[in-house]
């Protein structure tokens, strides 16, 4: 058992190590980017998805102006993700 | 699999280097001016195909524009500029997506061996193409609010000293100018090159048949973000013409 927990802190500590220098931290930060600024726009669409969903069944004869309101803020919802990924881009390439 | 972000030198013009996001905007450009010299030259009032089909797109986008800009008069007052970038960016997004573009390419010598480079890339996943677009679209709200209600009056918008909030709202709305800026290039050129990013990565992991659906969804994408650059522009545009509201 004595083996066992120096065996895991042994291999703790050289993963630890080995995610330290430069390009392994750049790939885990990149991916911490663009997870982390996914999940505001995710929300954001999901919200005016539904809100659009709840407005059409209200008035189903206003769906084509409700749907081309909808696509237009969705794209305003979706750049913020974008902008996101640039930023992981240019971490993981640059 | 090679991916970057800035846009390779394919040549040099007098000492200018030539990028190849610039030999592919130059051929849309071409592409545009002959189809518009062309059809010029043959309208009918009884119009031919080519003729009935550019009528109707530019009518559905006048008639868009016009939910959008709130009356008829300021839609077609701003339609030529913002019909324009439109069909440019319309067109140099798909354009991004035919075959052979960044695929037919030169290989260089670099400092790390043999790299690969495409003779043509889609157009907006340059930045400085982007911002082009941008800096000329907010330019031109400017100067169409600054010809149209008056020097003191546009510049009254951002540099207000009747009150403290004034001032306060003057400084907010410069910022917004620049955020304007910012957003419109950026939003245009993150989706383009994640577009690519997307097209490249999965075209070295399966190449048959798999990249069919997200060639479809790049095509969709470029149409949004083309109708929303433009949409963008019409607003900005239409908001320097109204009278300030506070």
């Amino acid at each position: 058992m004595m083996a066992g927990k120096a065996l895991t802190v042994r291999f703790l500590y050289q993963f630890i190590l080995k995610k330290t220098q430069m390009e392994n931290i750049s790939a885990l930060a990149a991916a911490i980017a663009i997870g982390a600024g996914a999940i505001g726009p995710g929300i954001g669409i999901g919200l005016l998805a539904g809100k659009a969903m709840e407005a059409i069944g209200r008035n189903p004869e206003a769906a084509p102006k409700i749907q081309t309101a909808m696509i237009l803020a969705l794209a305003f919802a979706e750049a913020i993700a974008i902008y996101a990924l640039v930023i992981a881009l240019i971490i993981k390439f640059v | 699999m090679h991916i970057s972000i800035t846009p390779e030198t394919v040549g040099h013009l007098f000492s200018l280097p030539i990028t190849n996001t610039l030999l592919t905007s130059w051929a849309a450009v071409i592409l545009l001016i002959a189809t518009a010299v062309l059809l010029r030259r043959r309208l009918k009032p009884i119009p031919g195909k080519i003729q009935n089909a550019a009528e109707w797109l530019l009518e559905k986008l006048l008639d868009f524009m016009e939910t959008v800009a709130g009356d008829r008069q300021t839609a077609e007052r701003f339609f030529p500029f913002v019909a324009t970038i439109f069909i440019f960016i319309l067109l140099s997004n798909w354009l991004g997506i035919l075959p052979g573009v960044g695929s037919i390419g030169f290989f260089e010598g670099g400092p790390e061996g043999e790299v690969f480079v495409p003779l043509f890339r889609s157009a907006n996943s340059d930045l400085s193409m982007t911002l082009a677009l941008a800096l000329l679209t907010v330019a031109a709200s400017h100067v169409i609010g600054l010809l149209s209600v008056g020097f003191s009056r546009h510049l009254g918008k951002f540099i207000n000293f009747k009150s403290p909030t004034a001032f306060f709202v003057g400084v907010l709305e410069i910022i917004s100018e620049i955020s304007k800026i910012l957003s419109l290039s950026f939003r245009l050129f993150g989706n383009i090159l994640a577009g690519e990013v997307l097209l490249v990565i999965i075209a070295s992991l399966a190449p048959y048949l798999i990249p069919v659906p997200f060639l479809g969804m790049e095509l969709f994408v470029g149409l949004i973000q083309a109708l929303i650059f433009s949409v963008l522009a019409m607003v900005a545009m239409s908001a320097s013409v109204r009278a300030a509201a506070h």
